[in-house]
């Protein structure tokens, strides 16, 4: 337990204080908070964009907004919250919690760290600022498809390159978290001994470094098509806007497991605290994250099975999509094997992450079914696969955040969460999430398009409903604000060791963790 | 407006019966544009294979997630270390490997007659028809006849028709949930689905791949004639073309069509829609 009282903390650090601590920090507690800090306003920014998109659609014909402006809604609500909040909150935990994981006394490449962090602000206002130029923002949708957004004006000109810097940011990131983690280890704390979360983390960061060049050249390519008279996507010029596509997703998704594998890593941490038990079959955890990266870049058109592709292609990306159901299948039943005899107790974390395995189940099984391609010829592109998205990444990537959050939030702060707030949270988070995205299933069955301000008659009942949810869970995520700062301030003092159940280096580390820890590297055994 | 009721016995039983047992919400999801309501060979195959796989993914996740609450809840009798890991190992490689893989075979098994009921066939004589979308409407040509309309299409029923689908400006989508699945009207390249529709009546389309400011309101409307009042529609048309300055040069689409007008079909010469003609 607590070896060390707060007072014999080393906690004086001799940089600039105030502002200047903050922009010029590389120490990578400061820049995960800051990361973590930027992804939330990021994700309230977003929140609002959704909410005013299902405030407009809470019933059918134009009230709130016009089409052009619905449509920068929904493009910036992608973008903002893709690139804007989830993937920098994993970052924000990665810079936490690898360095307290593996005992090491910082990231590798501390200065780097702090310019990776940095470049996000300036990305972010490029981004929102858009909506301010004349024009309005983007509106070809997140995936910004040629010729669509060829058309668009200078809005487009800005998330192209506000994506072009936070695509920097991550490659840098991602580079400082493969050099830690491989480098950086304590002595005796060999790969497969090291926490899944950095190995999650450490497969994510291969991923980042392979697709984001990649979505950096898709959007160049359109930013040369609209200014310098390339056609790489221009038909009239021998270009071919499939290509684009095919450019995209090979990113695109890809950027899906970006956005799952470390909240897998985050899900293997919490469950065993809670069920007191070792995480069960680690080794096949670890292969199962790597095969399900190897897979995901050979599935990226099942995105396009309505392009006019061939039956021989379908076929060869409807197999090779479903195959990476058996490597999840792997991570849901260990998970459930670790469960099992368990002496389970369920403080806010865990609620999260059992609510996490149930709606991404969920999630998984709508995917394996919008995979068969004919079934998602139909389907594509109506409200069925917007359902299917946000049940993997509101309730999977959004979940493991918040579950991961009330999970190391003692470790962060020296204080426990509250408690019952935590559960409100989440109580009301599952229920509302399920309103609002459950009805977006049968919208889509019924036939409803996605990306459209209005509909049809048919389609209002459901329609309002799912508003109702929305807004339940949009305001839902303010009592994290109330628990994060109340945690912040005060609370019940956190032990080292704050969960009973919790097994890892960061646990040997006073709480909160002080400034500077393993300035001398531990020992695993 | 759904179409009376004409489909096989066999597919009748499974449709009728299904939503009643599964979840009745899923009823709601009637209406012009649904899935689960087809109304031709296409959107039937399709929904044929939508139920099995609804009800067996619903089945899982319902013994999946008994399962997870009897490893929570349930305290059973003392396992050996060995014996609680050659369980749980046996779970994993069964729930997690074995479970997914056959679902994966099973469905390949199903999924890929399906898929290739939908693609066009050599030896038929299909009708053909093009379709040409734009920033917000669609064009649809009768090549043969000079027959040119906008956000409307015929066609006649329980023949196939080749619907040649290309764009003039961005990536479309054009999609007619009852008949079939849809297909992306790219730039470019032209792009042919193969539909078919049972009776004569009334359907709708929508644009299904987002093209821009119109996007909501790239309505097509469908008409489905009879054989004989499709081809007395045509032939209507066609003269009107003529009287209009075109040449309907000479050719009838695909095979024979019956020549005498049947009263009823389509009198009115097509609207342009450029706006909102969006209730159902």
């Amino acid at each position: 337990m607590a070896a060390v009282t707060p007072d014999q903390l080393h906690d004086h650090h001799h940089g600039p204080t105030g502002l200047m601590r903050w922009i010029t920090t590389t120490n990578h507690k400061d820049i995960g908070t800051m990361y973590l800090i930027f992804a939330f306003v990021m994700f309230l920014s977003g929140g609002v964009l959704a909410l005013t998109i299902r405030a407009e659609l809470f019933q059918p014909g134009l009230q709130i907004v016009q089409p052009e402006f619905f449509n920068q809604l929904t493009t910036m609500h992608g973008l903002v919250m893709i690139f804007g909040a989830i993937m920098p909150a994993f970052v924000g935990f990665a810079n936490w919690q690898i360095p307290l994981m593996i005992g090491a006394s910082d990231m590798a490449f501390a200065r780097m760290n702090n310019w990776s962090f940095w470049l996000l602000p300036p990305a972010a206002i490029l981004l929102i600022g858009s909506f301010f130029v004349p024009g309005g923002a983007t509106a070809a949708g997140w995936t910004m498809y040629a010729p669509l957004s060829v058309q668009m004006g200078i809005g487009q000109d800005m998330a192209i390159f506000a994506v072009h810097i936070m695509g920097v940011s991550s490659i840098m990131g991602a580079i400082n978290i493969v050099v830690t983690v491989l480098n950086m280890r304590a002595p005796g704390m060999k790969l497969m001994k090291m926490p899944l979360f950095c190995w999650a983390w450490l497969i994510t960061a291969y991923l980042l470094i392979a697709v984001m060049p990649v979505l950096a050249g898709a959007v160049t390519m359109v930013l040369t098509d609209r200014h310098f008279g390339t056609s790489f996507f221009n038909a009239a010029g021998g270009g071919d806007p499939v290509m684009y596509q095919h450019i995209f997703w090979f990113f695109g998704h890809p950027e899906v497991y970006i956005m799952i594998l470390p909240a897998f890593g985050i899900i293997s941490h919490i469950i065993p605290t809670f069920a007191r038990k070792p995480l069960f079959g680690y080794a096949s955890m670890v292969y199962a994250l790597a095969a399900i990266a190897i897979l995901s870049f050979s599935v990226w058109a099942h995105h396009m099975f309505t392009t006019g592709m061939p039956a021989v292609g379908q076929l060869f990306f409807m197999y090779a999509t479903m195959l990476i159901a058996v490597p999840t299948g792997v991570k849901v039943f260990n998970w459930t094997a670790t469960m099992w005899r368990g002496s389970m107790s369920f403080e806010p974390p865990m609620l999260w992450a059992v609510g996490f395995i149930l709606v991404f189940t969920i999630g998984g099984f709508t995917g394996l079914i919008v995979a068969v391609a004919p079934i998602d010829i139909q389907v594509q592109d109506t409200y069925y696969v917007v359902a299917h998205f946000h049940y993997v990444l509101v309730a999977g990537s959004l979940f493991a955040l918040f579950g991961g959050a009330y999970y190391w939030l003692p470790k962060w702060t020296g204080h426990m969460p509250d408690e019952r707030l935590g559960k409100i949270h989440f109580w009301c988070s599952m229920v509302f999430f399920n309103i609002a995205f459950f009805p977006m299933h049968f919208l889509g069955l019924a036939g409803m398009p996605r990306r459209i301000p209005d509909y049809a008659l048919q389609f209002a009942d459901f329609n309002m409903l799912a508003t109702i949810g929305a807004f339940g869970f949009g305001l839902s995520q303010l009592i994290f604000i109330v628990v994060a700062v109340k945690c912040v301030r005060g609370g019940a003092k956190a032990s080292a060791r704050a969960w009973e159940g919790a097994d890892g280096l960061e646990w040997t580390v006073p709480s909160p963790a002080p400034y500077h820890t393993f300035e001398e590297a531990p020992v695993v055994r | 407006m759904p179409l009376p009721s004409a489909r096989p016995a066999a597919a009748l039983s499974v449709q009728s019966m299904l939503p009643a047992l599964v979840v009745p919400w899923l009823a709601a999801c009637d209406g012009p544009q649904s899935i689960l309501d087809p109304a031709g060979p296409a959107a039937r195959g399709v929904t044929l294979l939508w139920w099995p796989m609804l009800i067996v993914a619903t089945v899982v996740l319902v013994g999946v997630t008994a399962a997870w609450i009897v490893a929570m809840l349930r305290r059973p009798r003392d396992f050996s270390p060995e014996e609680a890991k050659r369980i749980s190992r046996r779970w994993v490689v069964s729930g997690g490997i074995l479970l997914p893989a056959a679902s994966i075979v099973l469905l390949l098994g199903f999924g890929v007659p399906v898929g290739d009921r939908m693609l066009p066939r050599r030896g038929e004589a299909p009708l053909r028809i093009d379709v040409t979308a734009r920033q917000w409407q669609w064009d649809v040509a009768y090549p043969g006849d000079g027959v040119v309309l906008v956000d409307e299409l015929h066609l006649p029923a329980g023949r196939a028709v080749h619907i040649h689908v290309t764009s003039a400006d961005v990536i479309h989508s054009f999609w007619v949930p009852r008949l079939g699945p849809k297909i992306d009207a790219v730039p470019g390249r032209t792009n042919v689905l193969r539909l078919q529709a049972d009776e004569a009546g009334s359907l709708r389309g929508q644009c299904s791949e987002f093209c821009g400011t119109g996007h909501a309101h790239m309505v097509l409307k469908v008409h489905v004639h009879t054989e004989a009042g499709f081809s007395a529609w045509l032939t209507e048309r066609a003269a009107a073309a003529h009287v209009g300055g075109k040449d309907p040069a000479g050719a009838t689409p695909g095979g024979a069509l019956p020549a005498p007008a049947a009263p009823g079909a389509a009198r009115n010469p097509p609207r342009l829609v450029s706006g909102v003609a969006f209730l159902p």
